[in-house]
């Protein structure tokens, strides 16, 4: 303040003009000084961070996008053509990665079942939606008609499931198993919180032992022993079978999510339902579960992330997902060796569709957030 | 309910129909109803289901019994922790399965843990950039399958590490290509023993010291360096002990000779990947409990304590970090849970666990489904189980003790 110029210059009380902030403490040069240099530690992480970022990034880079070939014939060609990823692999089997071995006159039905799926999903998770009301009643015979187009019959060109892969298999495992293990879970939790004991242990004991083995056992079990335990002579199909499973294995986590949330509501709440003579299950539907499966929507939406990324274990028992898929692919001597690059690839689609639902997920706990 | 014999009078139809709902709204009675009925169901259900088995398995011819465990096992394992051979039987197969499992389970805990606190903190900092590196790690590995991992870091391995012939020297001794990592494998010589029953010892010495430095501290105030002190005990004096006693232990190297190494100690790129995937994947959630768990201890408590004159490091120790254990624990523990049944998923890439020995090789050699399946299913819930009662126990512990 005692600089030589506002010595010189007299101002009147109130009449001194706004001078700008000095420069360190406005703009970028604030926002580095804070957040990258604020102190020594401070000054170390950041040199470190960017030497790590200037070893890794570059080369990532020219991998993935500057030295990769996206147009060629074969491996041979590719490796030829530059250093880096191979894409032309993945772009030479994009429809396989997409539909797996379904009928290439049929394909119209998947993209049919797909797009009236991104319409019913919409139609869920937009409030706003427009004929939102007529949607959701289309949402609940959604299932048949997918159903219907997918396996085809009456009238449309039967496809067998084991003709079923790629991306395609992927969604249906995930959504299926979404939209029935959400239903499970709740009867499961509610089922662990009952008085009646013979339900409760019934309940406890599925749940403890689903999750304590691993998915991959219970898919053994899908593939190689559930026709031991149906009368002699029935077989039922493996997606069916593998659909089962991963549901059953999904319900089990639900449950304990959802029972985390059916603790958290207080017991008056159920007191004052029991006291409005409510019965059970209306007491349930109307107090308890809208309270309950709002505290476990973050729970509720990891379990449904957890439950698509199981699906690629359905490799193991042989369905071709698609990873499935790549590995197949990769068999062909045109293109061995490129595992990297079909690896990165899947990674790529779980890594979009996962961090949409959790996106989402946070969006909807701020919407429903309504406490104080 | 029978609509036969009500049809004489109606009064009585009116009383019988009058008792049945009477039952029915009775609380007491309907819960019983309910669950003779469940649990009726349930016999009928698994009786369905043992009677379809048995009928099943007579008409294979099969049987059911473990006998088969003494056949030999006719497979080779080439990454295993006791003496095993082809000629060995099923169940020598199954213990190094078990071992393998619980070894890439335990070295997965280790590593996940001590990434995690690292990314949890990192995720923490003030620091944008490490800040956001982190985010984008835990991100981008948390949306991405683990099986995905794993096969995306053994491909990586297999391809990008060299062969024998060029394999690239760690020190001396050790050797890492595309077929493990070679090291020398160590011969303990007698005096050896001396060493390990002093660290042993150092070990029991670190765990009563410090019991008595926290009763000292709780009475009087006093403070012991408890951490240098152990930190002494069981690492320095051991070392000092071994070197003092002339390094009573010899070492086998490898060789190369022809296309691989001989001799010395082997871990294989299947372990390696299996292993650092593993703790990667399950780095990142751990990071994301530290992190909730640091954040839940609310700053007032940092405020207070450094109010009170507390150092810094002291006021994390005893305060930050106490409180944020409370909240790290349980989610810790289920996290711990998910990495021993994750590595189950070894079977794709070669390694051989428990699912990969008994529950594949062995299960398709002997056509044994149901006893093999029930073996894998019953291993892992008792693995399961021990985690579990080892972090409940952990629990109680360190919680809030309310008076």
């Amino acid at each position: 303040m005692s600089g030589a110029k506002e010595v010189k210059q007299h101002y009147e009380p109130g009449t001194h003009p706004d001078l700008p902030p000095p420069l360190g403490s406005t703009g970028p040069i604030k926002w580095i000084r804070e957040n990258l240099f604020s102190s020594p530690t401070n000054i170390v992480l950041t040199i470190l961070a960017a030497f790590f970022l200037y070893k890794i990034v570059p080369g990532m880079v020219a991998w993935t996008i500057t030295d990769a070939t996206f147009i060629a014939a074969d491996r041979n060609e590719c490796r030829a053509l530059n250093s880096g990823a191979c894409w032309a692999f993945i772009a030479q089997r994009w429809h396989l990665f997409t539909f797996g071995f379904y009928p290439e006159a049929e394909r119209w039905r998947v993209v049919l079942a797909f797009i009236l799926l991104c319409v019913v999903i919409v139609a869920l998770l937009w409030e706003n939606c427009p004929g939102r009301s007529l949607l959701v009643k289309f949402a609940l015979i959604f299932p048949f008609i997918a159903a219907w187009l997918l396996l085809g019959g009456f009238g449309l060109e039967p496809v067998s499931t084991d003709k079923f892969g790629g991306f395609m298999l992927t969604v249906i495992i995930g959504v299926t198993g979404i939209a029935l293990s959400l239903p499970l879970g709740i009867l499961l939790a509610l089922g662990r919180q009952s008085n009646l004991p013979i339900i409760k242990y019934a309940c406890v004991g599925f749940i403890e032992f689903i999750r304590g083995v691993p998915l991959i056992t219970l898919l053994f079990v899908a593939s190689t022993m559930l026709s031991y335990f149906l009368p002699p002579g029935t077989n039922f199909n493996l997606l069916l079978r593998v659909l089962i499973m991963v549901t059953l294995f999904a319900s089990a986590y639900m449950a304990e999510v959802i029972r985390g949330g059916l603790q958290a509501v207080p017991n008056g709440q159920i007191e004052a339902a029991d006291a409005m003579g409510l019965k059970y299950w209306p007491a349930m539907r109307l107090i308890v579960l809208p309270q309950a499966l709002k505290i476990s929507i973050p729970g509720i939406v990891n379990t449904f992330i957890g439950l698509y990324k199981d699906s690629v274990l359905v490799i193991v028992i042989g369905l071709l997902d698609p990873l499935g898929i790549g590995q197949a692919s990769l068999a062909d001597t045109k293109w061995q060796g490129l595992s990297t690059e079909v690896y990165l690839f899947v990674a790529i689609f779980f890594f979009i569709s996962c961090y949409a639902m959790a996106r989402y997920s946070l969006y909807l706990e701020r919407k429903l957030h309504t406490g104080h | 309910m029978n609509s036969g014999t009500s049809v004489g009078s109606t009064s009585s139809a009116a009383q019988q129909r009058n008792i049945v709902s009477r039952i029915w709204n009775d609380k007491e009675t309907r819960s019983v109803i309910v669950q003779v009925v469940a649990l009726v169901l349930l016999f009928a259900f698994f009786a369905f289901m043992i009677r379809n088995a048995v009928v099943n398995l007579e008409a294979l011819g099969k049987g059911f019994s473990f006998s088969f465990l003494n056949t030999p096992a006719n497979y080779d394992i080439n990454q295993r922790l006791i003496e095993y051979d082809s000629r060995s039987t099923h169940w020598r197969a199954m213990q190094v399965g078990i071992l393998n499992t619980l070894l890439v389970a335990f070295a997965g805990i280790v590593l996940s843990t001590i990434l995690g606190f690292i990314l949890g903190v990192l995720r923490l900092s003030k620091n944008w950039l490490t800040n956001k590196i982190a985010h984008i790690y835990i991100e981008y590995v948390r949306n991405v399958p683990v099986l995905l991992h794993i096969l995306l870091v053994h491909g990586i391995m297999v391809h990008s590490l060299p062969r024998p012939k060029s394999a690239i020297t760690l020190g001396e001794t050790g050797f890492l290509t595309n077929r493990g990592l070679f090291m020398p494998k160590p011969l303990p010589e007698p005096l050896m023993w001396a060493v390990a029953a002093l660290f042993v010892a150092g070990i029991i010495f670190a765990f009563l010291f410090r019991r008595w430095a926290k009763k000292v501290q709780d009475e009087t105030g006093k403070v012991y360096p408890v951490f240098w002190i152990s930190l002494f005990a069981v690492i320095v004096l051991p070392v000092l002990a071994f070197f003092l006693l002339g390094a009573p232990m010899a070492w086998e190297n490898p060789e190369l000779k022809g296309f691989n190494f001989r001799g010395g100690m082997v871990i294989r790129p299947e372990f390696i990947a299996l292993w650092l995937a593993l703790s990667f994947y399950t780095a990142a959630f751990i990071a994301e409990i530290v992190r909730a768990g640091i954040l839940a201890v609310s700053h007032g408590q940092t405020e207070a304590s450094l109010a009170l004159g507390i150092s810094r490091s002291r006021t994390l120790n005893l305060v930050v970090i106490p409180q944020a254990l409370r909240v790290i624990v349980p989610p810790l523990s289920s996290q711990y849970l998910n990495i021993t049944k994750n590595s189950s998923l070894a079977i794709a890439i070669g390694y051989m666990d428990i699912t990969a020995t008994i529950g594949g090789i062995s299960l398709n050699q002997t056509g044994r489904e149901m006893e093999c399946m029930l073996i894998v299913m019953g291993l892992y819930l008792i693995f399961s189980l021990i985690i579990s009662m080892f972090m409940n126990w952990y629990n109680n512990r360190i919680r809030l003790v309310e008076r």
